[in-house]
């Protein structure tokens, strides 16, 4: 049999092979698995944010009939491996926040083990706890140091160039708050032991080889096989925090010698898993008066939660993000993350830098009208252009696409004339008692795949296996969660082989079948794996070109062939993580956000009537599937910057369900309208960049810039909720032409 | 325990639950009927989205009693031996990331078009504004239908 | 153990109410929700939503009579009700979403008693009396005095609803309802006002203004109301009104909002609800 060479699959959009299992329900996600014998796992929770445990007592659940964990029963040492080791797989003599597991149970019935997790006896003297970065307390309740990341990244003489009398300098502090991921599939996870005291586990998750990592450090090497089932969901959510999930699994599985499984109700994973990191950024700038950037100044700091996870590397993408891009001699970007008494913040599309962007974009509005400018000239002045250099001293190549996203978005949007409109006429709608429409824009960069030399060193593995059949077996860890990762990763593959695309299959990621070709994380699916699945389908097309075409004579009568081949980032680059100089990312994806508002004149309610999305994605190998990815991430980020909201009382979130943590339901969506711009990159295959996290950029900044043109309220802060806004008038926080809302009732609100 | 008789996708099925067992539980455990999601167990996500008597209602929310004699349709009971033309306008247009909310999804929408075969976008966006989704920003949603209706136009 | 009694007429249904922890439920859309698993394990559970004596919407010279196991999509499909009271249909298409609409009654909205709830001020509004039945006999509560408390009814153990009477809407009859959530859909309100009045001139009489989500119940707004009774309305004097109104209630911080964004959004959509009356921009 021999592969045949039709088009090209790359630029079409082919159905997803998951689709139709998908629309018919019969795709089996982790809680509709058939496990004969399984039982049913809860776990056991701090209901304070800060004390010491006096006391685990589960004799009663155990009376019941179920077994029980707590950290006593550990069989390794007390700790899920991230970065650093400080995060308990059962908090064992404190707790540090509300939910933090405690004890874990499993019984028979989801019934059982819900009452034996009520009868587990827990006692804990609270202490005051620690909420806010802006405490000064130095260390937790605990004694841990409080910051727990720090970094900087600087060129040139930021404070000289600020402290010159010709610059014009303009401050801001901006902020963002704490947002839930909501996949519409709750965290699961399904351990069954075997006899040698090893474990599959089956979860829903974004990375089998962290849980893989995790489970290993806790029960020793060779103990685990980690699967991927159908994951609904995921945006961050389930990339570190699985590994605390399928820890605890695989503990019940381990004590109860049956296969364990828990699904997590909403509130519960709500409570007690990961969310963005809030933020608080001052952001100084110095400006010529035409609005050239003369000098940039930021300090971001962001809120880590109660243990170190992932916030390193989040800070880290957070700076290197955060002066946006914009062209700048003298910039200054330091960065920290501080530990709070809440479940640890994580991974979530964007990564950090969403909040740093936020800032910058609202502040980039904010200097335009200090300056007399309007936000489409500023930015234009600004915006990066090939052969600028970044903060970190990197090049950028002929790819870089910054400013010609900004056009084409502003001359599709109209973007300054009704701009300017609005800003006219704001003052005249209040008195008519109509809505008031306004227009915002946001440009935004985002580095593809992992900082600096860290795929350098992942050196990423993938396998093709050719099978008896004639087809093509896509060996890696990547996973789809929702992207489409499968079809467009097998669209690289044929592309290759110049074979049909039904040829090629994506192997289950499955730790014993795949190799450990890095996390789905970072944009860097389609750009780093799909580079070296590129490779390796050439490597194969090679095999097979030598063996005349004839898949039989390749095979040799072996079951299959397999190659592999690594990414292998661009040699001649470097990145130094002491002084922050260097490459920082191998390739930039760029977007432009337009968005239009219209705001209640008695509410303050903002209706979101419509959105253009410009992005550069290097090369749209999916079209359909990339533009789904830039809408639904910048529908989270426009719900980040308008409803999302979350509250503490006492540590727990208040905003704990879904019908009081509200996203944006088909009615509050916009109408969307989305552009993709091909400018190659260097870097991923057929020049693609990564587009998964790009639109967690813009979507706030803009909206809550829409908001601005049609009220006047300066809102620097996300999201931007009615009493928000209400907030921000009675602080005064307004345009300088002042706002356009009617005070009459102010003083009710005083 | 008591027995139920509900017809299920065009089937009379006897099942055995306590009265108060959610329609949900009854679908998933007892009729292997796993298409409907649970997503938050109050009515809020809609990904257990059914028919009953031709009315979509959060499965989670209706207890097996209230369904005696009535009639659910499932997301397994959209499709026959092939997918039904809905089905696979929302595959094609992209309508379908995750997956999590698309059988609640496909069920409302189908229910619309019943009704109503030439909806308005609005009258789209207020089919689903029951069915929460976090993928897709509901843009490919609505233009699956948009695509739908326009072929079956063409074709009419 | 749960025992689910479903009765075929209003008599069984009262026998049924009367027994200990026995509870009453229609569309299920309070009782079935995750966090009330434990409520529901050891209940007597008396299903009303198929009691002909609970069900349709029938208009006779006195008004229009809406059983009390209607559900909202039902309402929302109702001719009559759409021609009669089109602030009951607006207000049912902002229940939930569909889902619900399709399942959540009339009746369980009431006895409820939620603060939010939507259809509560509604009712109050447009001078709704209240068709109780008990095992004693039958009354009438007009709506005023239907929520004495927080989540508190005029329903004594036993009793249930029956039905609501509105009374006759002529073209005169102005009506208002307006909603404020955080989304646009499934949003519990943060404030939420219904007016009723007669328009003469530039006067509005029988002026009644209700409101939810700004105290312990739903409340008349009556001083707003005082002061516009029968007076001509000016600019000046709905915005006077929409002020009272944000005075005689009692909002508070929750999770959904704040109470001095309740007093600002009262105060300001009561003085636009008033101004549309005349005609101006709602």
């Amino acid at each position: 049999m021999a592969l045949s060479s039709p088009l090209s699959p790359l630029g079409q959009s082919p159905p997803r092979p998951d689709g139709p299992g998908k629309v018919t329900g019969a795709t089996r996600y982790l809680d509709d698995l058939e496990v004969p014998g399984v039982w049913y796992g809860a776990t056991v929770r701090s209901k304070v944010a800060a004390g010491r445990i006096r006391r685990v007592d589960g004799d009663a659940a155990r009376a019941l009939g179920a077994v029980v964990v707590t950290a006593a029963d550990l069989p390794g040492p007390n700790v899920l491996k991230v970065i650093a080791e400080d995060w308990p797989v059962l908090a064992a003599e404190r707790v540090e926040h509300v939910a933090q597991p405690i004890a874990l149970v499993a019984a028979p019935t989801r019934e059982l083990a819900r009452r034996a997790a009520a009868a587990v006896v827990v006692e804990v003297d609270a202490e005051p706890a620690v909420f806010e970065t802006t405490d000064p307390a130095t260390t937790l309740p605990s004694g841990r140091d409080r910051v727990l990341a720090s970094c900087r990244s600087a060129r040139g003489d930021a404070s000289g160039a600020l402290a010159n009398p010709a610059v014009v300098v303009v401050e801001g502090v901006y902020s963002t708050g704490h947002q839930e991921h909501v996949y519409i599939e709750p965290q699961g996870a399904l351990a069954i032991p075997d006899r040698e005291g090893h474990f599959e586990v089956i979860g829903s998750i974004q990375c089998p080889y962290y849980v893989h990592g995790a489970l290993e450090h806790l029960f020793g090497p060779g103990s685990v096989r980690v699967r991927q089932a159908p994951t609904g969901g995921g945006f961050g959510g389930k990339e570190e925090f699985p590994d605390m999930l399928c820890a605890h699994v695989a503990l019940l599985a381990r004590a109860s010698g049956h296969p364990v499984k828990i699904v997590y109700e909403r509130s519960e994973d709500i409570n007690g898993t990961t969310k963005r990191h809030p933020s608080r950024v001052r952001v100084r700038t110095g400006h010529a008066p035409d609005g050239t950037l003369l000098a940039v100044e930021i300090d971001a700091v962001l809120d880590g939660g109660a243990f170190i996870t992932l916030s390193p590397v989040v800070l880290s993408r957070a700076v290197l993000h955060a002066a946006g891009p914009y062209r700048c001699e003298n910039v200054t970007i330091e960065g920290r993350a501080l530990a709070t008494n809440t479940a640890p913040n994580g991974a979530f599309r964007g990564f950090g830098a969403p909040q740093t962007q936020f800032a910058m974009e609202r502040h980039m509005d904010r200097a335009a009208r200090a300056l007399g400018l309007d936000p489409l000239t500023i930015r234009a002045r600004n915006a990066y252009r090939p052969g600028d250099v970044t903060p970190t001293g990197q090049v950028l190549g002929d790819d870089t696409s910054a400013l010609e996203c900004l056009r084409v978005a502003a001359e599709r949007a109209d973007f300054l004339r009704r701009w300017t409109l609005h800003e006219r006429a704001r003052a005249a709608f209040h008195l008519r008692g109509l809505p008031a429409p306004g227009i915002g824009l946001s440009l935004f960069w985002h580095g593809t795949g992992f900082t600096g030399n860290g795929e350098r060193k992942m050196r990423s593995p993938v396998r093709l296996a050719l099978l008896a059949d004639g087809a093509v077996e896509i060996r890696v860890a990547a996973t789809d969660f929702g992207q489409g990762t499968e079809v467009v990763l097998a669209q690289i593959v044929a592309d290759a082989l110049g074979c049909e695309l039904a040829r090629v299959r994506f192997a289950e990621p499955d730790t014993d079948r795949v190799p450990d070709s890095g996390p789905t994380v970072a944009s860097r699916t389609v750009s780093v794996v799909g580079s070296a699945l590129f490779e390796a389908g050439q490597l194969l097309a090679n095999e097979l070109a030598r063996a005349g075409g004839v898949v039989a004579d390749l095979l040799a009568g072996q079951d299959e062939l397999v190659v592999e081949a690594h990414y292998e980032p661009d040699p001649t680059t470097d990145f130094d993580e002491a002084t922050y100089q260097g490459t920082a990312y191998a390739a930039y994806g760029y977007g432009c956000d337009v968005v239009e508002v219209e705001v209640c004149p008695d509410s303050l309610a903002t209706t979101v009537q419509r959105a253009l999305f410009v992005a550069d994605v290097g090369h749209a190998i999916h079209p359909v599937l990339c533009a789904g990815q830039l809408e639904g991430g910048a529908l989270q980020a426009i719900g980040q910057g308008t409803i999302e909201e979350m509250r503490l009382e006492n540590g727990r979130y208040l905003q704990d369900r879904l019908t009081s943590y509200l996203i944006p339901t088909a009615q509050d969506a916009p109408d969307m309208e989305t552009i993709l711009l091909e400018h190659p990159s260097t870097m991923g295959p057929a020049g693609a960049k990564g587009v998964g996290e790009l639109p967690a950029d813009g979507g706030a900044p803009a909206v809550i810039a829409a908001i601005e043109n049609a009220t006047g309220i300066a809102c620097g802060d996300a999201p931007a909720t009615a009493e928000r806004l209400l907030a921000d008038l009675l602080a005064g926080h307004v345009v300088p032409g002042g706002s356009s809302v009617d005070p009459f009732g102010l003083e009710l609100a005083r | 325990m008591t027995t139920w008789n509900v017809r299920v996708n065009g089937r009379e099925v006897s099942v055995e639950a306590p009265p108060m067992a959610r329609v949900l539980d009854v679908l998933r455990e007892s009729l292997g009927l796993t298409g409907s999601k649970e997503g938050c167990g109050e009515g809020e996500c809609g990904s257990c989205t059914v028919l009953l008597d031709g009315r979509p209602t959060c499965a989670c929310l209706v207890p097996i009693f209230q369904v005696e004699g009535r009639e659910l349709c499932t997301v397994e009971g959209v499709a026959g031996t092939e997918l039904d033309p809905l089905q696979r306008v929302m595959i094609e247009a992209g309508g379908v990331q995750c997956g999590a909310c698309t059988p609640g999804i496909v069920v409302s929408l189908r229910a619309l078009l019943d009704r109503d075969p030439r909806p308005t976008r609005a009258a789209v966006r207020e089919s689903i504004a029951g069915n929460l989704c976090r993928c897709t920003g509901y843009e490919r949603i609505l233009r699956a239908v948009e695509e739908l209706v326009g072929s079956e136009e063409a074709d009419a | 153990m749960t025992v689910a009694l479903r009765p075929t007429s209003l008599s069984e249904a009262l026998d049924a109410l009367g027994a200990n922890g026995a509870v009453a439920v229609a569309g299920c859309t309070d009782l079935m929700v995750v966090d009330h698993a434990p409520a529901r394990a050891h209940a007597t559970v008396v299903d009303l939503s198929r009691l002909p004596e609970l069900r349709g919407v029938r208009e006779d010279s006195g008004g229009l009579w809406i059983g009390a196991a209607t559900t909202f999509a039902e309402l929302r499909e109702s001719k009559l009700v759409r021609e009669r009271f089109p602030i009951v249909a607006e207000m049912a298409g902002t229940i939930g979403a569909l889902q619900i609409q399709n399942r959540a009654t009339v009746g369980g909205n009431i006895a409820n008693a939620s603060p939010a709830g939507d259809s509560l001020p509604v009712w109050m509004a447009l001078d709704a009396e209240v068709e109780i039945a008990g095992r004693s006999g039958s009354r009438r509560v007009p709506y005023d005095e239907m929520h004495r408390a927080y989540r508190e009814t005029a329903l004594a153990p036993g009793e249930l609803i029956v039905g609501l009477r509105l009374p006759a809407a002529d073209e005169a009859l102005e009506q208002r309802f307006r909603k404020v959530g955080t989304r646009a859909a499934q949003a519990i309100s943060k404030v939420v006002v219904a007016l009723a009045a007669r328009v003469h001139g530039d006067e509005l009489h029988g002026l009644r203004i209700a409101a939810g989500s700004v105290a312990p119940t739903p409340v008349r707004l009556r001083a707003a109301e005082a002061l516009v009774e029968g007076q001509p309305l000016t600019p000046d004097l709905a915005a006077a009104a929409g002020l009272a109104a944000a005075r005689e209630v009692t909002p508070i911080d929750d999770v959904r909002s704040t109470a001095d964004y309740r007093r600002f959004v009262l105060a300001r959509t009561v003085r636009r609800m008033l101004l549309a009356c005349q005609g101006g921009e709602a």
